[in-house]
């Protein structure tokens, strides 16, 4: 590699990381050394989630709480996460129109990213860029999810804190008692609260915090903010929200054991990318694939024996023992 | 994952009439691209700054006010200073034809006025956009 990625990244380049960010997205083999350098240097950064539904404001939000957090000297990282098309593979990416102001601020790096086909409301390789731009020197990392309906909610295994956006006149109290988004809030934010129904709906949010700590011991009960984040109104709470919740992770270690579990289960989601690469490859470079699919396709065969078999092939397959002996030398 | 053709499209300068730049856009996205919309009232530092930080391989510009002779060359100079040379500009609005030779002079990669057929221009930047 001619130029050092990892090295300008850690000196707080932002065209290094811009660039390290394509390849992560593009799954390009230059990414793997550069993220190897830059891990020792990740952890730190706290990261915050914005998730809600499509024209809750998240944008702006987003926008208008980096604001606040920049009154403290802080670093931002923002994500922005839009969806790509099932369709064309294309993306327009809208999120940044909100966060022009933000845009020549040097301390703020805001990347916009596709879905590529993703589910859950994130971007594939949203988890490796929050090591990027925790590498990169960020404080705080910001991520804005899709816009999601109810049960979108891969953003708590990224996140710290998860705020989830809400604006009244979307729906009825039964709404808000049903599983999924309600239930990964850390913080609840009703955007837009000067409109009507912003009442009833903290109302109906209260309640079933109400209903929560009847049926399950929890440490920590989600605050329930109000905000207009077009106006700026109700930010600073919102980010004592975050930083309250913060704190709670802290002193009931509850942060170091979610940590934990999400660095393990993003290593078994590596293991499973990668595994999963390599055997699709191999089928499609030896036809077995289109073979097999033919075969599929006339019930001559059915895919359960067909998975059970190249499983097994591929496990006693040559290329598997030379790694294996490989592993067992070195 | 193959990779994609990542643009910015952006509207310099005070000029308010963005239905051009949102369709070439949509367009663009039509075609496979991930295209990043700054919105309006952008000053040449801002697309820029995004340029670098979406890690752009274009950026497209729309003028309908007759300022692009001052913007489009800015933009320019703020992205050889930068050092991305490798970047693709290109141009398009209510440009008159007699402004062509000095903005692609200036480092504009094409200009595309009214009435151009999209597919030409997304023809365009799929033959000049960089490798990276």
């Amino acid at each position: 590699m001619s130029v050092d990625y990892a090295a300008q990244i850690l000196e707080g380049s932002h065209r290094a990381a811009a660039r390290l960010i394509s390849w992560l997205e593009d799954e390009d083999e230059r990414a793997y050394e550069c993220m190897r350098k830059l891990y020792p240097h990740t952890g730190r950064a706290y990261v915050v989630g914005i998730t809600g539904s499509p024209g809750a404001g998240k944008s702006t939000l987003t926008t208008a709480l980096t604001r606040v957090i920049r009154k403290s000297g802080l670093k931002v990282g923002i994500i922005a996460v839009d969806p790509s098309s099932p369709f064309t593979g294309g993306a327009l990416l809208g999120d940044r129109v909100r966060m022009s102001e933000l845009a020549d601020d040097p301390d703020i790096y805001i990347r916009s990213m596709a879905t590529r086909g993703f589910l859950g409301g994130m971007a594939k390789a949203a988890a490796d860029v929050v090591r990027v731009l925790d590498a990169l020197g960020k404080d705080v990392i910001v991520i804005e999810t899709v816009g999601v309906g109810q049960d979108e909610v891969d953003i708590v295994g990224v996140a710290d804190t998860t705020c989830v956006v809400m604006v009244p006149g979307l729906g009825d109290a039964i709404q808000s008692m049903k599983a999924g988004i309600m239930e990964i809030a850390d913080v609840f934010v009703i955007n837009k609260a000067d409109h009507p129904g912003s009442d009833m709906l903290c109302a109906e949010i209260c309640a079933r915090l109400d209903m929560d700590a009847q049926l399950r011991e929890r440490g920590w009960v989600a605050p329930v903010n109000k905000t207009v984040a077009v106006e700026g109104v109700g930010l600073d709470e919102m980010w004592l929200s975050i930083e309250s919740h913060r704190k709670y992770l802290l002193d009931s270690g509850r942060f170091y054991d979610n940590r934990r579990e999400r660095i393990s289960r993003e290593a078994l989601r590596m293991i499973h990318g990668e595994l999963f690469r390599v055997v699709r490859e191999q089928l499609e470079q030896n036809g077995r694939l289109d073979a097999a699919v033919e075969q599929l396709m006339n019930r001559k065969l059915d895919p359960y024996t067909l998975m059970r078999d190249i499983v097994t092939d591929w496990l006693s397959s040559s290329q598997c023992k030379r790694r294996r002996d490989e592993d067992t030398q070195s | 994952m193959a990779r994609k053709i990542k643009m910015i499209m952006a509207k310099p300068g005070l000029d308010g009439h963005d239905r051009g730049a949102k369709l070439l856009a949509r367009i663009c996205a039509e075609a496979g691209m991930e295209v990043v919309y700054t919105g309006l009232r952008q000053t040449p530092e801002m697309i820029v700054a995004a340029a670098e930080q979406e890690d752009a391989d274009v950026v497209g510009l729309s003028s309908l006010s007759g300022v692009h002779n001052y913007f489009f060359p800015r933009v320019v100079e703020l992205m050889k200073q930068k050092g991305m040379e490798d970047v693709l500009l290109v141009g398009g609005g209510i440009i008159p034809e007699e402004d062509y030779d000095f903005l692609k002079k200036s480092g504009m990669g094409a200009i595309f006025g009214p009435g151009t057929p999209t597919t030409e221009i997304v023809e365009f930047i799929q033959a000049n956009v960089r490798q990276r």
